[in-house]
């Protein structure tokens, strides 16, 4: 084990989850593949505090960090498709195309 | 040689059960490989040495994962995949992407100079170190994070609600008797 090691698995989940938001039509599906790539990230950030700088907590704060935004993702995401779901019976990234430029 | 195994074991795990979420057509399924892909990366983290860490990631993963399955049920329309089903477009654009994206991580991840290990594991628990920081030097970073956490749950309170009090009495909450589209209650 060393830190390419476990980077290189990070990188694996965060381009899995990655495929899965681009390609998923359903907005549930697509926050599971965001999920998937925070995942990553927190995994990354753990590798890099074991590896690099165990003597700060900086790592460990990151980590923090990303299980919070985990989170906030889910929660706003479910509620932005429940509102959204009630409006107009959406629940299709298809259907939600207003803001698109 | 232990240490290896469960990496690899953990590692594989994760990412393999990561992909099956989006080949599974059940949708508990797809939920609970997802759960099974974080669950590994907190075996992972554990295995790093953040132990609080790990149990935190793996404790929320897993309510959260019911609460996404639930939800998954509610959205759905083929919930339980009876039927093969496919909801995905741009497949073969989003897979170069991705394939893209993974050969320039690992890319510079093998070949970036890394730094030896600076300073060493602390000998106290990594935990103390952590809250130690936290209502520290990183104390800004924690006001943040609870503000952030407030605000969401404000406004996931505000965008899943049906008919607010504003709704039901006016701009200034001063309408009687309230605006509501079944007439009922006490004396109506």
């Amino acid at each position: 084990m060393n830190l390419e090691l476990f980077l290189l698995v990070a990188a694996a989940l965060f381009s899995v989850g990655l495929f899965g938001a681009l390609t998923q039509q359903s907005i549930v599906m697509l926050m599971m593949g965001l999920e998937l790539m925070i995942g990553g990230v927190i995994l990354a950030a753990a590798a890099i505090w074991h590896y690099i700088a165990p003597a700060s907590s900086d790592g460990q704060v990151l980590i923090v960090l990303a299980v919070t935004v985990m989170a906030v993702e889910m929660a706003v995401g479910f509620a932005v498709v429940t509102a959204l779901f009630r409006q107009r019976e959406v629940d299709m990234t298809d259907e939600a195309a207003e803001l698109r430029g | 040689m232990l240490g290896d195994t469960v990496f690899w074991v953990l590692s594989v795990a994760a990412v393999v059960s990561g992909a099956m979420v989006f080949r599974f057509d059940s949708m508990p399924r797809a939920t609970y490989a997802l759960l099974l892909s974080l669950l590994c990366v907190g075996g992972l983290v554990i295995q790093l040495g953040l132990d609080y860490l790990g149990v935190v990631v793996i404790l929320m993963m897993t309510i959260e994962m019911a609460i996404m399955a639930v939800f998954m049920v509610m959205f759905m329309m083929n919930p339980a995949g009876l039927m093969p089903m496919s909801m995905v477009h741009n497949t073969k654009g989003a897979a170069a992407v991705c394939a893209g994206v993974f050969a320039a991580l690992a890319v510079g991840i093998l070949l970036a100079p890394w730094p030896g290990r600076a300073g060493t594991m602390p000998d106290a628990d990594p935990t103390k170190a952590l809250g130690l920081a936290l209502m520290g030097p990183q104390m800004l970073t924690m006001m943040t994070l609870g503000v952030t956490l407030f605000a969401t749950i404000v406004s996931t309170v505000v965008l899943a609600t049906r008919r607010g009090r504003y709704d039901r009495f006016g701009d200034d909450l001063r309408t009687r008797p309230a605006d509501d589209p079944v007439r009922g209650g006490v004396g109506r």
